[in-house]
């Protein structure tokens, strides 16, 4: 008899293990767990069903994340990967794990700044977004849209460094 | 009403969605490269991925409902102008960046109160993607009204094209207002609202920000529609020419 394919103690540790591994393409630093894009894994035998969440409707790198996920799970012994996706309940930066805020800051992104819920967020009104160099909260927005579809353009006015941030969504 | 009756309502209903998403973010993708200024550039192609992201939701849910075999490419890419759904505004030429930028701007004021009621919605998957959607429009309206208000308190110079655009495009906003039947069967079975319903809060909004511009709201002295039934400017002939020439002459070529 063949060996069976999966360890049998803790297959879900493993592919979530597995997941954890598999990056955002347009911010490599974060993997789709950090960034709340995984919304639930099911294991039933050698069969993984994974579900992930689009950040912006038309994230270009969904495709390639759905396939990365594929072989992760494939990757990680399961013989059999599906991936849905699933829109409700809509994605929020409230999902980012608080390790992806610190990764984000190490590389000079800025992470989101306050809760989605929060009433300054839904009236639109520009938060304090703190300088991920020196830490100054004297920034001001460049411009609403930044070099990916999930983040701003902001410049430090004590260091004067211009830099990313994950806006609030 | 005849269950197939309600299926090609609601299918007809979701290209109209699907469409002004579509057309409107292929016009905006016009910009990409020669934005007026680096930011603008990466602002209006960012909207444009936004709304072409929205419409594929939306043209796969039609494509479900549809349940001819067609998927959201095929009616995005094999549909011909008489086909088409969306309004005469979203088809307008980007003509300069105060046409782009007024344009989009009476769009998204409608675009944020059409999904708010969406999000209410009795049919659950046209929910779940207004409840997506509105986070970027709401971002977008933002945008398109800071915009605005630099424009028309702007120059001399940008205020009168600001000025010029609304002139131009007003005639437009009548047509996103007004309901017909299709909107009446929608209504009827809790999928939508009347879009008429929300007409004055979208003209509160659009007032709101044209007085901060120093614009002058314009005299509705001229309307035109016809899109969302299928007739159309002859503008939208030659975007689809452009957008859909590639899966039509090569219809087997795969990124």
């Amino acid at each position: 008899m063949a060996e069976p394919t999966i360890a049998p103690e803790n297959p879900v540790k493993r592919l979530w293990h597995a997941l954890e591994a598999v990056c955002d393409p347009e911010i490599p630093v974060l993997s789709v767990v950090d960034l709340g894009v995984v919304r639930d894994v099911e294991v039933s035998g050698d069969a993984a069903v994974v579900t992930i969440t689009p950040t912006y409707s038309g994230c270009p790198a969904m495709a390639y994340i759905e396939m990365m996920v594929r072989d992760a799970v494939l990757g990680a012994g399961f013989n059999k990967a599906e991936v849905k996706t699933v829109l409700a309940p809509a994605w929020t930066t409230d999902w980012l794990s608080e390790a992806g805020r610190e990764k984000l800051k190490a590389i000079g992104i800025a992470p989101p700044a306050e809760q989605s819920t929060s009433k300054k967020s839904l009236l639109g009104i520009d938060p304090v977004v703190a300088c991920p160099r020196c830490g100054s909260e004297h920034t001001e927005i460049l411009s609403q849209f930044g070099s990916t579809a999930c983040k701003a353009l902001y410049r430090c006015t004590d260091c004067a460094e211009p830099f990313d941030y994950f806006k609030c969504l | 009403m005849t269950a197939a009756a309600q299926r090609e309502a609601l299918f007809e209903y979701l290209l109209r969605l699907g469409d002004n998403c579509l057309i409107l973010g292929h016009r905006l993708s016009e910009w990409c490269g020669k934005g007026p200024v680096l930011e603008e550039d990466i602002a209006l192609s960012n909207i444009a991925l936004d709304l072409v992201g929205q419409s594929t939701l939306w043209l796969d849910l039609a494509a479900t409902v549809e349940g001819a075999g067609r998927d959201a490419d095929a009616l995005a890419f094999k549909r011909d102008v008489l086909d088409w759904r969306n309004f005469l505004l979203v088809e307008q030429p980007n003509g300069d960046f105060a046409q782009t930028i007024v344009r989009q701007f009476l769009f998204d004021c409608f675009h944020v109160e059409l999904l708010q009621a969406l999000t209410k919605s009795a049919n659950q998957e046209i929910a779940n993607i207004a409840a997506k959607a509105i986070k970027e429009a709401v971002y977008h309206r933002r945008h398109s009204g800071q915009w605005v208000i630099r424009l028309g308190d702007g120059t001399e110079e940008s205020r009168t094209r600001a000025q010029a655009a609304l002139e131009q495009l007003w005639g437009y906003t009548r047509e996103l207002f007004d309901g017909d039947a299709i909107d009446e069967m929608m209504m009827q079975a809790g999928i939508a609202i009347d879009p008429g319903d929300f007409h004055e809060n979208w003209r509160d909004a659009v007032t709101a920000v044209l007085g901060e511009a120093t614009l002058t709201v314009p005299e509705a002295t001229w309307s035109i529609g016809g899109g969302k039934k299928g007739v159309h400017s002859e503008h939208l002939g030659f975007l689809l020419a452009e957008m859909q020439f590639l899966p039509r002459a090569y219809p087997d070529a795969k990124w």
